[in-house]
């Protein structure tokens, strides 16, 4: 086998290195920097280039090699190559080829294109490592440009009343995303200092984000009227945001599909709004490697693995400790949705 | 019906019950009329009947997606809501449409007098036009499951703001008997009420529960009135026109259910309206409510269930006499009318007065709730003499003070998803007691703890299945859980030979051990003493 399922993650024997592990080893493979993925503690990290800064900011002191997306690199016995996933700025999926055989490991991914994430791109492989976050069929995303409208009239409509609107969205990747579909006539945009810290990193690295301005505690908010406030979603019920009155609430996530959860989140206003591929994504993306077995790893692993199979691929599913498994985990503390 | 969904979104969506009022105020203000009234209708529970059974639509839901039906049936309880999933698994529209939400009923309603093959027809072509948040509402009118999470009070506030009418008449004017086929918009509404409908209840008073600092708080004890809070349905009787009819407080039209209320008219006066418990009776105390229960189900009630289980009512208030409306009368006057009229009724009639109860402190008051459960009542009402009989649920004047509830320490053995809004969460609990070196199930629970712990129980719950039916989790018997509920009764439905009544999760005993849990003998004893 190319790559093998081991208590640390998944590892290649050909070039004795892990793949996102979970425990610390002496080399670790990464897609990209959210928490789940790229964990403290290796000795040695291998990333995109565009993926550093932001692994950087969060691990501290490490040591980190990079390469360019598609820049094939020699590990022992093993080919290696980084691909553009679509998931967040620097994300990637991993290709290992020993020997002419070819597996991919997606990572986290996303194949609809957004305004800062180098696109998805498929690759073909014998075996193909699938995230299924998503892998229901109620789960489609509408196209971009229709969820910006969607997001800039409720700011509009609320700044019209002398209303802030509270956008909650996972600081790395989502909120940056958010931030990319804004329109800044319609008034300031205020972050929270977690969102801010990413911001500055991927503005550090080129990439184009409208202006923000950091809340810290001497901001009069009287003097920012009808702002959008982008912050984590655990900061929307929180004292932190309390200064900001009257307000609107709203959170962007894939999760806010679902009834149940916009309800359970209480929020005013959902925005179906994910970092990761809906159900047509999950099928186009699959179909298009090529792959004959696919390991399902985290998300609806049941189900997706069925519905695989009776499509006639070999499918198994892979216990990892990716998050994104469960909807509140993922919804409450991860960086997932 | 896009303006109708779009109210039901932003309703469904925010907390502030403010916005929640304006926005039903503009909907009364400017939406056609004949949607005005099926809106009051759907917000008041008179939905219209299921036109196609649920199996169908899952079928042709999964067959138009394009998906195997057993891939829809295991999204349905992960989104929690039928009506939703197939909104959500549908292609997207390929056309548009504005019709308005009495078109639309119309249409469904007419699906019941065709054959299945123009039904399918009709549905899949209705879905092929409307967007997701539509369709889910479309859905629930054809599955008959339509609900709204507002209350009757602030419907009829939003209908105050829109109309300029007084909020309690309106609210008078929406019980009863009617639906959009019997009435219009103008005639429920706008026009002079009429006071046409006999059967028409008054809309009841509702009682705020005491918190834990019990009555001390509320004033001299002189000023109130005490009785027994029994264990029944709440029910107003009306005697008007020759006739007689029995409302629930869910309002719903329970005469033929309970025929020997009927002889009510034999021993009262045409125009009376007394408010009172409705319970099965033993010829002298209520019976447990489980017995009670075996009669709500049923439209005919077989002769030997009417000798097992005979149903009386135990009045406490007066709201109609000789056809006039006594709710603006003190209640210590509206109580004496009703002693009067109901001292002179024989031992066998259908109907007694709910004892008054004497106290002359609030102390006296808490030694006689602590004798409650003796008198099967589950504990204490408390009324402002001086009171008028309010509308809905007003602060101030009716408290309950109920018996703390009776509690067992139980291990959690199996967990079950949630629906709608406690979807994705394991929410339904299955909990035993200890028997031996088994574990012996005697109750289910779904509430009482905080979304905060639901989530981690639901984290603990993934890791720690043992086994799975179908939806079911058996998990590892680790943790306990204080039960608390109302009643014990025998039950030979059980396999622990007790039923509970409402039973909820009172606390997560994170301190027991499960071999600190209660027993099946604990259980037993508790039947002895309050079954």
């Amino acid at each position: 086998m190319v790559l093998e399922f081991k208590p640390h993650g998944i590892y290649c024997p050909a070039g004795d290195f892990f793949i996102d592990p979970w425990k610390p080893v002496d080399r670790a493979l990464i897609t990209h920097g959210h928490a789940d993925h790229a964990r403290p503690g290796h000795q040695r990290y291998l990333s995109t280039v565009s993926a550093a800064p932001v692994m950087r900011h969060r691990l501290g002191e490490i040591t980190l090699e990079t390469v360019h997306y598609g820049e094939a690199k020699q590990i022992g016995d093993a080919t290696v190559s980084f691909h553009p996933a679509g998931h967040v700025p620097g994300s990637a999926q991993i290709r290992v080829e020993v020997k002419g055989e070819v597996w991919v490991v997606s990572g986290d991914y996303k194949t609809e294109p957004d305004r800062l994430s180098e696109p998805f791109e498929p690759v073909r492989c014998h075996s193909f490592i699938s995230e299924c976050t998503f892998g229901l069929p109620v789960f489609t995303w509408a196209q971009e440009d229709i969820v910006a409208k969607e997001i800039n009239g409720w700011w509009a409509a609320n700044a019209a009343k002398g209303m802030f609107s509270l956008l909650g969205a996972y600081s790395l990747g989502k909120a940056q995303r958010v931030l990319s579909l804004l329109d800044p006539s319609i008034g300031p945009i205020l972050t929270h200092g977690a969102v801010e810290n990413t911001n500055a990193v991927l503005r550090a690295q080129g990439l184009a984000l409208p202006d923000t301005l950091h809340v810290t505690p001497d901001l009069d908010p009287k003097a920012h009227p009808g702002a959008m406030v982008l912050a984590p979603p655990g900061a929307l019920g929180s004292t932190w945001a309390r200064r900001f009155r009257p307000n609107s609430t709203g959170f962007a996530s894939g999760w806010m599909r679902l009834r149940g959860v916009r309800r359970r989140r209480a929020v005013d206003r959902g925005f179906v709004m994910s970092d990761h591929a809906d159900w047509p994504g999950l099928n186009a993306a699959i179909r298009e490697t090529n792959a004959e077995n696919i390991y399902v790893t985290h998300g609806y692993t049941d189900i997706f693995a069925r519905w695989l199979k009776e499509s006639g691929l070999n499918t198994e599913i892979i216990p990892t400790e990716f998050t994104g498994e469960t909807l509140d985990a993922a919804t409450d503390d991860g960086d997932a949705a | 019906m896009k303006r109708f969904t779009a109210l039901y979104a932003t309703l469904d969506q925010t907390t502030k019950t403010s916005v929640k009022t304006s926005e039903m105020a503009g909907y009364f203000v400017d939406a056609p009329v004949e949607d005005r009234l099926w809106t009051v209708a759907l917000f008041s529970g008179r939905r219209p009947r299921r036109a196609i059974t649920t199996t169908k639509l899952r079928e042709w839901a999964a067959e138009r997606a394009d998906i195997p039906l057993w891939l829809f049936e295991e999204s349905y309880p992960i989104v929690g809501d039928l009506a939703e999933t197939i909104a959500l698994v549908l292609p997207p529209a390929t056309r548009d449409q504005d019709e308005s939400l009495s078109t639309w009923i119309g249409r469904l309603r007419a699906l019941d007098r065709q054959d299945e093959e123009s039904r399918k027809a009709a549905v899949l072509e209705a879905w092929d036009q409307m967007g997701a948040q539509e369709r889910m509402v479309f859905n629930k009118l054809l599955t008959g499951g339509f609900r709204i999470g507002v209350s009757r009070k602030l419907m009829t506030r939003a209908l105050a703001q829109a109309t300029g009418r007084d909020e309690a008449e309106l609210a008078h004017r929406l019980m009863g008997d009617w639906t959009p086929d019997t009435t219009t918009w103008e005639a429920l509404i706008e026009a002079p009420d009429s006071g046409a409908d006999l059967s028409r209840p008054y809309p009841f008073c509702l009682a705020y529960g005491l918190d834990d600092d019990g009555p001390e708080t509320l004033g001299e004890p002189k000023d109130w009135l005490a009785e027994w809070k029994w264990d029944g349905i709440r029910g107003q009787l009306i005697l008007r026109g020759g006739e007689h009819f029995v409302w629930s407080r869910g309002e719903e039209l329970m005469t033929d259910r309970f025929p020997e209320l009927a002889r009510a008219r034999d021993f009262l006066p045409d125009g009376t309206v007394i408010d009172g418990e409705i319970v099965a009776w033993d010829g002298t105390a209520p019976l447990p409510f489980n017995a009670l229960q075996k009669r709500i189900g049923r439209k005919t009630v077989p002769k030997k269930l009417l000798k097992d289980a005979p149903v009386i009512v135990l009045a406490y208030d007066l709201l109609e006499e000789n056809g006039e409306d006594l709710r603006e009368v003190p209640f210590a006057e509206r109580r004496a009318r009703l002693d009067a009229i109901l001292g002179t009724l024989p031992e066998d009639a259908p109907l007694r007065a709910s004892s008054v109860l004497p106290f002359k402190s609030w102390k006296t008051l808490a030694d006689l709730r602590s004798t409650a459960r003796e008198e099967r009542a589950e504990g204490l009402m408390i009324k402002r003499a001086s009171s008028p009989y309010h509308t809905g649920r007003k602060k101030g004047d009716w408290w309950k003070w109920k018996l703390d509830p009776l509690t067992i320490d139980a291990v959690m053995i199996y967990a079950q998803q949630g629906h709608g809004r406690r979807a994705n969460l394991f929410t339904d609990f299955t909990f035993a007691v200890r028997d031996g070196n088994e574990l012996v199930p005697f109750t289910k629970a779904y509430s009482g703890l905080t979304d905060a712990e639901f989530r981690k129980i639901t984290a603990w719950v993934r890791k720690n299945t043992m086994q799975r039916f179908g939806p079911v989790r058996q998990v590892r018997a680790e943790h306990v859980f204080e039960i608390a509920f109302e009643g014990i009764a025998e039950s030979t439905r059980h396999k622990s030979g007790v039923s509970l009544r409402f039973p909820r999760m009172k606390r997560w005993r994170h301190d027991k051990p499960v071999n600190e849990a209660n027993t099946i003998e604990d259980l037993r004893e508790m039947l002895a003493q309050y079954g």
